[in-house]
């Protein structure tokens, strides 16, 4: 099994959420992650979901959402072309002794400093899920008391928007 | 078409005249408080008849009747709560067979939705994984623009089962009627135009291959495509099989024709899937109850699968030439491109050899049964209803040994002859199906072929039937028990019948005969009659044909130990199959 990230553009209406989890649900399809936000284009939301499952699985999971009325364009993003981003929050154990040490860690993985109590700080950190688990893994002997981490967001190198020509409306479709 | 109406109408005469504007004729439903707005602007209509059923179930399967004989969208309505999940079970039955509905609902008002109103449940998120598409409406101005994408979505592409759920409010609230000239839905785009590069494909595999057959589905039917695979199969002579949903897309009388396949398929038809070197799939979805044990289906066999529905090739079984396409302009393409392979390069198949092989597996092998030494066999009870009624009849099972009895006793000559509950096996299917048949074929002959156990789940719409001067059939064939449930415990449990036993057989088999169906019958202002012998069968079949003006039940009372042959076993490869119980065919080494 290998982890895919999906790109799907869909009509911000109500219950699309539910309608794509519901889905991955009943089909019985993993995922490692989903982030839904707002596009340039108000009436597109865009979700970027972290799939693990097998090539042809992954075929089935892109058929099965395409068949979703409210989804509009689903593009896989091969992580060599996208840059590929989580956001995590982390709150760090600190005292006198420790704070300079935990202050080196957030310059090294040029992550920063959002909030700041006499025995604790909390970090904000970026990146792709590699490096926000190798700093993870130099903050945890400090002691780790929270974590609130995003799902991936994803989107691809180049001048291409994906987002582009996604609204033109289907011509000929007419009611009866 | 456009129409403009200034003038001040309530959400509810909106949804009356968006209906009549989606041109449906007929609804089947049941009024209740949410919908109650709905139901005042629905007595006026001249154009709709509602017909008033006596449970929601019966409305949704009469829906899917309706649409199965018409190829219209068929239309249920029912209120919020308890009204719209008693729908449940037949949308999900039409989401499995593909079968185009539309059910509106009531829904509690706007302000109530989430607070656990009286009457309340989020039917929405009930129906998401069994419809199509459904919808909420909260607004008035909303109802024309939902209703008509709610017909366009069930009608097309893949059909299927939309929901659209009303808030009161939205019924009531003042609005002005505009029906959409457009519909804005960018995301549904049904491919119905095959690939041309992908029809030649398929055509010089065809041309290639030496033991072809075409493995018919159900969207054959759906796509009015059964004068175009006659001409495919005539022109080719490649043998056909027809799944238990496309049974009638192919005539049976014909010579290619092998039956239909599967767990209870015809030996020719399932030898031919084995021995295949390549399965034209046209409509067909490789359901398990076709393949039986997958990997070992059809395993010399290439795969040529056109759908409509992208999401349905190679599901199951890789494709070799994936087309996605309405199959009445697939078939109609291939015709084209295999007389241009013939015309302009002189390549042709040459099935002959292959034809003949499996005719002959068909005649050595055909469907057959012992009668009964003492009794009523329900093979033929099946057998003489079909002879006495034709192909112009149209017959609808619910589920269990009397439907696989009646994809094989019956003479199933046309598209449209057959409704039956294939994918999602709902037991009550048979009477308010056959009630929404006859709705949508007045004046013609519809037999529900249900089992004693089927009959007891819905046979409430009877009511409906008689007061509505629906004069459907229902041939009950009674064998006192949840028959195939009892097949499988036979032959699997060691004849322990547990919880399999009905008691609406006579005395004479131990039984108590509760309920009486000719009481019943009467009971609810049908004709009751009753038959448990060869020699009455043919007079009580001709009776009950006589009878125009009411609905008529007749309690086949027959012998309970009949099973359904032949079978493969549940998970089991499909070379297994056995013509009756521990005998396989015999495989002569010229069949295979």
């Amino acid at each position: 099994m290998t982890s895919h990230t999906l790109s799907v553009l869909v009509e911000n209406t109500p219950g699309v959420l539910a309608r794509i989890s519901s889905l991955f649900m009943r089909r019985g399809f993993n995922i490692d992650s989903l982030a839904v936000g707002p596009t340039e284009i108000p009436e597109i939301s865009r979700m970027t979901i972290v799939v693990n499952v097998d090539q042809l699985p992954l075929e089935q999971v892109t058929k099965q959402l395409n068949k979703l009325v409210n989804v509009l364009k689903i593009v896989e993003l091969d992580s060599t072309n996208a840059v590929e981003r989580e956001l995590m929050l982390i709150k760090v154990k600190t005292d006198p002794h420790t704070r300079g040490q935990v202050l080196e860690t957030v310059n090294l993985f040029r992550a920063k400093v959002v909030d700041v109590a006499t025995d604790a700080v909390t970090i904000e950190a970026t990146g792709d899920a590699g490096k926000l688990t190798a700093m993870l893994n130099v903050l945890e002997p400090f002691g780790i008391r929270e974590i609130a981490q995003s799902g991936r967001v994803a989107i691809g190198r180049g001048p291409r928007s994906i987002t582009d020509r996604t609204l033109r409306a289907v011509p000929g479709t007419q009611a009866s | 078409m456009t129409e403009q109406i200034s003038e001040q109408v309530t959400g509810a005469q909106s949804l009356v005249r968006a209906l009549e504007h989606a041109e449906v004729d007929t609804i089947f439903g049941i009024p209740g408080g949410a919908i109650l707005p709905a139901y005042d602007p629905l007595f006026d209509s001249e154009k709709i008849r509602h017909i008033l059923v006596r449970h929601e179930q019966g409305a949704g399967h009469a829906a899917q009747g309706y649409a199965m004989v018409t190829g219209k969208v068929g239309v249920c309505m029912a209120t919020s709560g308890p009204g719209a999940t008693n729908l449940v079970t037949a949308i999900a039955d039409a989401y499995m067979d593909s079968v185009p509905i539309v059910a509106i609902t009531g829904q509690v008002a706007t302000h109530l939705i989430g607070t656990d109103g009286f009457q309340e449940a989020d039917i929405r998120g009930i129906t998401m994984p069994i419809t199509k598409h459904s919808f909420l409406v909260t607004k008035a101005d909303d109802i024309p623009r939902v209703i008509a994408e709610a017909f366009h979505i069930a009608g097309t592409g893949r059909p299927g089962p939309v929901l659209v759920d009303i808030a009161k409010d939205a019924l009531q609230a003042l609005t002005t009627f505009s029906w959409p000239s457009e519909l804005a839905l960018p995301g549904y785009r049904p491919t119905t135009r095959p690939h041309g590069k992908q029809v030649r494909e398929a055509a010089r595999l065809i041309a290639a291959s030496e033991r072809p057959v075409l493995y018919v589905g159900g969207g054959v039917i759906k796509a009015d495509a059964a004068a175009e695979l006659k001409v495919l199969a005539e022109l080719t002579q490649i043998p056909v099989v027809t799944t238990l949903m496309a049974r009638g897309a192919f005539p049976d009388s014909h010579e290619l024709h092998l039956g239909m396949p599967g767990m209870h398929g015809t030996v020719a038809a399932v030898a031919a899937l084995q021995k295949s070197d390549l399965l034209i799939s046209l409509g067909a979805r490789f359901d398990d109850r076709v393949t039986g044990h997958l990997p070992s289906f059809a395993p010399l066999a290439k795969i040529i699968h056109a759908d409509i529905d992208p999401a349905e090739i190679s599901k199951n079984r890789t494709a070799d030439v994936p087309i996605v396409g309405d199959c009445r302009e697939v078939i109609a393409d291939l015709i084209g491109m295999l007389r241009k392979q013939a015309e302009e390069d002189g390549v042709e198949g040459d099935f002959s050899a292959w034809k003949a092989q499996m005719l002959s597996v068909k005649a050595k092998y055909p469907v057959g049964y012992d009668r009964p030494e003492a009794g009523l066999a329900p093979q033929t009870v099946i057998e003489r209803i079909s002879a006495l009624s034709g192909p112009e009849a149209t017959y609808v099972a619910g589920v269990g040994q009397h439907q696989m009895w009646s994809a094989h006793y019956i003479d199933f000559e046309r598209p449209r002859q057959w409704l039956n509950s294939g994918g999602a096996g709902t037991m009550g299917y048979s009477v308010p199906a056959a009630m929404g048949a006859q709705v949508g074929l007045p004046g013609s002959v519809v037999w529900a072929i249900d089992g004693d156990g089927c009959f007891q789940m819905t046979n409430q719409e009877l009511a409906t039937c008689a007061l509505e001067g629906i004069a459907s059939k229902v041939a009950v064939i009674n064998n006192s028990s949840l028959g195939m449930v009892r097949q499988w415990q036979t032959l699997l449990y060691g004849g322990r019948y547990s919880n399999t036993d009905l008691n609406t057989g006579p005395e004479s088999i131990g039984a108590r005969r509760i309920p009486d169906f000719v009481k019943l019958a009467d009971a609810y202002g049908c004709v009751g009659l009753r038959c448990d012998n060869e020699a009455d069968l043919d007079a009580t079949i001709e009776k009950a044909m006589s009878i125009n003006d009411r609905p008529v039940v007749i309690d086949f009372v027959v012998e309970r130990d009949a099973m359904v042959w032949p079978m493969v076993h549940g998970g089991a490869s499909n070379d297994a199959i056995q013509i009756a119980r521990d005998l396989a065919p015999e495989w002569d080494d010229e069949d295979l």
